[in-house]
C-alpha cells in the first residue's frame, strides 16, 4: 500500500524501467504462449504483443502494448506507442477470441497512439475507433487491466473491456502530463501540476467510475516485488474471469453508456 | 396548422444561423487561404466559401442545418443538454459561460430531426466556434442520445464533425464519450442502419478516433483538415516538415479513409442521393 504518494510520484513509478511489463505477465500468469504475428493487411508492428495462450488451464487471448527492454527494443517497440497495423492485429486477435469463445484480456502501459506521418497516412484515427466500436459489441469476457501508463485513445483501443482493473500506481488519462501542460500552459514543465489536476490515479478513477477495482501494490510499487504484484494481479483477473463466465456482469454498453451523463459527487462527500 | 409550425421553425433556425458570423456582418472577408478580400454579400451568397479561391470558410452549426434541411423541418434534438464541470477544474465554469454567451450555444454540439429533400434523417452538428468543437461528456452524451433517437425510430443518421479533439478540462470523461459514442454506433449498425459521417475543417483527435471514422459512408469538405494526430505533434516526433496537403480532405481521400470531397454546395444534393439510395426496398 502506498497511501501518500503524490499524482506525480505515482506517474514516476508507472514508467519506472524496471516494472513488470507484458512479458513479465505473460510468463508469470500463463502457460502455452502462442504469440500471434501482423494484422494481415498491412505489417506486424511490435508495439503490441498477442497471441493464444492457457491461464489456469483455459485458452484465452492475450493482448497487451509491449514498451521493449532494451533501448534497441524500445526503438523497434516505438517505446509502446503502436501504430494503426499494431491496433488492426489486436482487433484480429479480437475477433478471433470471438469466433473460438476465448475470454479477452489485456494489458495496457502505452504512451498512447504514435504521432507519426506513416500512422496518419495509414488511418490512426480510423483503427482506434473501429477497435472502440467492435470492442463494445464482443459477447466474449473482456478484461483490461491497466499495468503502467495508459495515455489516450491510444489505450482506450485496448480497454473497452466488462471490467477495467488497475494497479495502485499505474495512470490512466486523456494523454500524458507533460502533453496536457503543454496544451493548457503551452508549457510541457507544468507536468507535476498537470498530475495533480488531470485525476489520472487509480483511486481518482475509481471514485469517477472510470475502473473497477484498484490492484493494491507492494510498498515502493510493483517492481520491488514482482512476485507478490503477480500474486494480486492473477487473483484479481481470476475472480473477475469467474464473475463474468457466470454471466454476472452490466454489459459493455451500459457500463461505457453511463459515463458522464451525471456530476459525480465530488471527493469527501 | 402545419405549416404555420414549419414558418416558424424556419424563421427560428434562420435567426439562430445569423448569429453565428464567423465572417463578420457588414465588413469585407479576408479569405485565409488566398488572402484576398470579398464583400460580405459575396461570400454570404456563396455558402461561405471563397468565390476567389473556393476556400471554405468554417460555419456554425444552425447555419449548416439551415443549408442542408428542407426549409421549415427542422426540429431541434436535446437543445437543453449542457455542460457540467465534473473534475472541478479551475476557470473551467466560467470559460464555459464565456463560450455560452458569446456563441448562444449550451455546448458545441447542436442535434436535430428534419427532412432532406422529404425523406427523414437526424442530424448531429459540431460547433467550432465553441470549445473548438472538443468532446466534453455533454458532447459525447448528446451525440448518444441523438444515436439512439436515430435507432429507435429507424432513422438515417448524418454527423457532421468539426473538432480541436479531447475537452482538456474534462480529462478521463472526455475520453470515455470516445467508447461511448462508437459503443452506440456499434448498435446503430446492427440495427442496419446509415450512417453518413461529414468531416469539415478540423476534425481531429479523440472525434477522429471514435464516431466520425465509423460511417457508413465518409464525405469531406475540401481542404478540411483530418488527422488524429495534430500536425505540430508530428512534426516534433519526427523532426521535419510535413509535405504539402498532408491531412487534407484531399490525402484522406488518396489514402482510402474517405468516400468522396464534396464542396458544400453539393454538400445537401449528396446527402439527398445517399438518403435515396439507401431507402429500404429502393426509392419510391
Ligand atoms: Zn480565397
Amino acid at each position: 500500500m502506498n497511501d501518500r504518494l503524490t499524482a506525480a510520484e505515482r506517474v514516476a513509478i508507472a514508467r519506472h524501467p524496471q516494472r513488470p511489463n507484458i512479458s513479465d505477465y505473460i510468463s508469470a500468469l500463463f502457460t502455452d504462449f502462442f504469440e500471434q504475428r501482423g494484422d494481415r493487411l498491412m505489417g506486424e508492428d511490435a508495439s503490441i504483443l498477442g497471441g493464444v495462450a492457457l491461464y489456469h488451464g483455459r485458452p484465452v487471448t492475450v493482448i497487451g502494448t509491449r514498451k521493449g527492454k532494451d533501448l534497441e527494443e524500445n526503438i523497434h517497440c516505438r517505446f509502446g506507442m503502436p501504430n494503426p497495423e499494431g491496433y488492426r492485429k489486436a482487433l484480429r486477435l479480437m475477433r478471433q477470441a470471438e469466433k473460438f469463445r476465448r475470454p479477452v484480456i489485456t494489458f495496457i502501459d502505452t504512451g498512447g497512439a504514435y504521432p507519426g506521418l506513416e500512422a496518419e497516412e495509414r488511418g490512426q484515427g480510423e483503427a482506434i475507433a473501429r477497435n472502440l466500436m467492435e470492442m463494445s459489441r464482443l459477447t466474449v469476457p473482456v478484461i483490461a487491466l491497466i499495468t503502467g501508463e495508459g495515455n489516450s485513445g491510444g489505450a482506450l483501443a485496448l480497454a473497452v473491456a466488462d471490467r477495467v482493473l488497475m494497479l495502485e500506481n499505474a495512470v490512466y488519462a486523456i494523454l500524458s502530463p507533460e502533453g496536457f501542460a503543454s496544451i493548457l500552459w503551452k508549457d510541457a514543465g507544468r507536468s507535476s501540476d498537470a498530475c495533480e489536476l488531470m485525476k489520472l490515479t487509480a483511486a481518482d478513477l475509481k471514485a469517477l467510475d472510470v475502473i473497477d477495482e484498484i490492484i493494491l501494490e507492494p510498498g515502493g510499487g510493483a517492481h520491488l516485488a514482482r512476485a507478490i504484484t503477480f500474486r494480486q494481479v492473477d487473483e484479481a483477473i481470476s475472480r473477475h474471469l469467474a464473475e463474468l463466465s457466470k454471466g454476472k456482469q452490466l454489459g459493455r454498453y451500459q457500463k461505457f453508456r453511463r459515463i458522464g451523463t451525471a456530476v459525480p459527487k465530488k471527493e469527501g462527500q | 396548422m402545419n405549416s404555420i409550425f414549419a414558418k416558424r421553425r424556419a424563421r427560428l433556425l434562420a435567426m439562430k444561423s445569423l448569429r453565428e458570423h464567423y465572417v463578420p456582418v457588414g465588413s469585407a472577408a479576408v479569405c485565409p487561404r488566398c488572402g484576398k478580400e470579398s464583400g460580405h454579400p459575396a461570400v454570404a451568397q456563396n455558402l461561405f466559401v471563397c468565390p476567389l479561391c473556393g476556400y471554405h470558410f468554417p460555419v456554425g452549426a444552425y447555419y449548416r442545418l439551415s443549408i442542408t434541411l428542407d426549409h421549415g423541418s427542422f426540429r431541434e434534438l436535446y437543445p437543453k443538454l449542457a455542460p457540467q464541470d465534473p473534475l472541478s477544474f479551475p476557470g473551467y465554469r466560467k470559460k464555459l459561460e464565456a463560450a455560452q454567451r458569446k456563441t448562444g450555444l449550451n455546448e458545441a454540439a447542436v442535434s436535430a430531426v428534419g427532412t432532406i429533400d422529404g425523406r427523414r434523417c437526424v442530424v448531429g452538428v459540431l460547433d467550432s466556434r465553441f470549445f473548438l468543437g472538443s468532446m466534453s461528456s455533454a458532447v459525447g452524451e448528446k451525440l448518444t442520445l441523438t444515436i439512439e433517437y436515430a435507432w429507435k425510430n429507424r432513422l438515417p443518421l448524418i454527423v457532421f464533425s468539426a473538432s480541436g479533439g479531447a475537452r482538456m478540462q474534462e480529462g478521463i470523461l472526455s475520453l470515455m464519450q470516445m467508447a461511448k459514442t462508437s459503443a452506440a454506433l456499434g448498435r446503430f449498425d446492427q440495427r442496419g442502419l446509415l450512417y453518413i459521417s461529414v468531416l469539415t475543417d478540423p476534425t481531429t483527435g479523440g472525434v477522429t478516433a471514435s464516431f466520425a471514422s465509423l460511417g457508413d459512408v465518409i464525405l469531406a469538405e475540401p481542404g478540411a483538415l483530418i488527422g488524429f494526430a495534430g500536425p505540430r505533434v508530428i512534426q516534433q516526433t519526427i523532426g521535419e516538415t510535413l509535405p504539402e496537403g498532408f491531412q487534407r480532405a484531399e490525402f484522406q481521400m488518396e489514402h482510402g479513409f474517405v468516400d468522396a470531397v464534396v464542396p458544400r454546395n453539393e454538400m445537401r444534393d449528396t446527402l439527398s442521393q445517399l438518403l435515396r439510395l439507401h431507402e429500404k426496398g429502393g426509392p419510391s
